[in-house]
């Protein structure tokens, strides 16, 4: 061993605090990233179950499903295509849990970091997690059928969307990541909340046959109206007011999740 | 970060760190109940205590983990509650448990923690070469700590914290659950990090250890402190040194006992042992041993036996280390 190599003098490098705070957020999300690609398990997790629904409602539910003029494949892509965004988010749960349950946080918190890094960093990874999966989705969705109408401009605000949607439900997830107290819970907290969402919802099936109150909940709540703008965009039907409410919506969300999840950190971190 | 200020305000004092009062409960049970400590720059201070007697607690307040219910801590003269962002580029820290990322590989690890100090990337890949090399793991620095052992574990979670040449580190429990011979590379960087100028304030629950570390040692117990000096000093109150002698022959036992004189004389007819207080002076042996040597009597062994930390332990709190209050131990392993 050299001896006395610990004090060379470290100097450390002079930027604003936003800049840092930007910094200090890529970093998390380089880590995040980073697991993505040595954790391929989760990737294909994401992508895996969604493909195994869509094939189980196109070609088991499919047939028996009335979906009008629209055939039940362009119909189901949007459904689809959301529901994998959301389950998708519940890794930010599972991985912000693990992280909080092993030692790595304390050393983050001990840190001169932005105390909000961690967080934008899973956010971050999960979005670039989504968007893999979206791809492999979509990829499945043309060799069984699926035939958009999708313009140039209709492709980008589905893209848009899809991307404030992802982010919206991440920081959902982020929330329910630091209330869970086990990893155990992370895993299935996820499941009990998006499976109803998604499936009270245009997702799968049109909203017209439900009973009355849960169409009244189906038909308005945020995950309908982001269907409904995403299938409208893709495949041609009406988008109505469903573009602009979805969009509120992730947006609402997002204004609201962020500063709840990053305000819970910060208390969790001194309690 | 303003590097002159704060070397600045760190002269101003010879003390690192000094804490006055500090108390902490969690519901109804008081983890820490007013404890006082100072640590001189450059030294290590070592906090001795069983599980739950709050050694924990007070690293965590100290590397502003945790919020203070009532005291005040000071590092280099900042407030660990009201300028915890000041404290935390000063600071380094070592867990009980292994802080690093399995999925990311052990270089991976040291950049990662680099740019969240706020060090140039220059400096960082410069450092991770350094810290490598020292801690011997430069083989498997490409590989992700998933595969590592738990000795590699440990001493790349001491890197990590050393990556921006804190002056102050914090080493919570740092052997707990090493092999001997990872404990002794570990005690070796610790001497290091010492002759280099680092305070360290470290908690253990090993005798030896705050023995052979510590500048001084503050023994706890209950969240409060219940003893403090050097190692001398703690072993002093205890009581003096003393010689031991192991008879030969339980048959000569007792010719030993009626020829052996002296101050705070123990017998054990067992062991075929006495033992008696002395200053230490080869003159007394001398004595003891031509007496037994005159009156017929076989000597086995004989031994100076200075009081170890585990009979200050002992003699200040009644039990041993190895006897958790388990009641204080359920309810810091909840949180």
């Amino acid at each position: 061993m050299t001896k006395h190599s610990f004090i060379t003098s470290v100097q450390t490098e002079k930027h604003s605090k936003i800049f840092w705070s930007l910094s200090d957020s890529w970093v998390m999300a380089k880590r995040s990233i980073k697991h993505i690609t040595r954790n391929l398990d989760q990737l294909f997790a994401v992508a895996l179950f969604p493909i195994m629904f869509f094939l189980l409602f196109r070609y088991v539910f499919g047939g028996a499903i009335d979906t009008g003029d629209l055939s039940y494949v362009n119909y189901l892509v949007a459904g689809i295509l959301v529901q994998m965004l959301a389950f998708g988010a519940n890794y930010t749960t599972l991985n912000l849990a693990i992280d909080l349950q092993r030692g790595i946080v304390d050393r983050f918190r001990s840190l001169p970091m932005a105390s909000s890094a961690l967080l934008v960093g899973h956010v971050g990874a999960d979005l670039v997690r989504n968007t893999m999966s979206a791809l492999i989705v979509l990829g499945v969705s043309f060799l069984v059928g699926f035939q958009p109408v999708a313009g140039p401009v209709e492709w980008m605000l589905v893209l848009g969307l899809a991307i404030l949607f992802s982010l919206a439900i991440s920081w959902l997830s982020a929330i329910m990541g630091l209330l869970v107290k086990s990893i155990e819970a992370a895993q299935w907290t996820g499941f009990i909340v998006i499976f109803p969402l998604t499936f009270v919802s245009s997702a799968f099936v049109p909203t017209d046959t439900m009973p009355e109150a849960l169409r009244f909940f189906a038909e308005n709540q945020p995950l309908t109206q982001v269907i409904e703008a995403i299938r409208g965009w893709l495949v041609g039907t009406p988008v109505g007011d469903s573009g602009w409410l979805g969009f509120t919506w992730c947006v609402g969300i997002i204004v609201v999740a962020m500063p709840v999840a990053t305000w819970l950190f910060r208390r969790q971190a001194l309690r | 970060m303003e590097p002159t200020l704060e070397a600045q305000k760190s002269i101003s004092t010879d003390n690192a760190i000094v804490v006055k009062g500090l108390r902490k409960s969690f519901k109804k049970l008081t983890v820490l109940n007013g404890i006082d400590l100072c640590v001189k720059r450059g030294t290590v201070l070592a906090l001795l205590g069983p599980n739950g007697a709050g050694k924990t607690t007070t690293i965590r307040i100290l590397s502003t983990l945790l919020l203070p219910d009532g005291g005040q801590a000071l590092i280099h003269s900042f407030d660990v509650v009201r300028e915890a962002s000041k404290v935390r580029s000063l600071i380094g820290l070592t867990g009980q448990y292994a802080a690093v990322d399995e999925y990311l590989t052990g270089e991976e690890n040291l950049h990662m923690i680099g740019r969240l100090y706020r060090l140039s990337h220059q400096v960082i890949k410069r450092r991770t070469q350094e810290l490598l090399e020292l801690f011997d793991l430069m083989e498997a620095s490409a590989r992700t700590v998933k595969t590592y052992s738990g000795g590699m574990r440990r001493r790349l979670d001491l890197a990590v914290s050393l990556i921006a040449a804190p002056p102050i580190i914090f080493l919570d429990e740092p052997t707990t659950g090493l092999d001997p011979r990872s404990r002794l590379i570990m005690w070796d960087i610790i001497e290091q990090l010492v002759a280099a100028g680092t305070t360290i304030l470290l908690t253990t629950q090993d005798m030896d250890e705050a023995d052979r570390l510590a500048d001084k040692i503050v023994v706890i117990d209950g969240g409060k402190i219940i003893a403090e000096g050097t190692s001398d000093e703690l072993k002093q109150r205890v009581g003096s040194e003393r010689l031991e002698i192991t008879i030969a022959e339980a048959s000569s036992f007792e010719t030993a006992k009626r020829v052996v004189y002296g101050d705070d004389i123990h017998l054990d007819s067992k062991t075929r042992t006495l033992s008696l207080a002395t200053k230490g002076g080869v003159h007394q042996l001398k004595q003891v041993l031509s007496r037994l040597e005159e009156a017929g009597v076989g000597v086995e062994n004989v031994s100076f036996h200075r009081p170890t930390l585990d009979d200050v332990f002992l003699t200040l709190t009644g039990h041993t280390t190895e006897q958790p209050n388990i009641e204080i131990e359920r309810q810091e392993a909840k949180k």
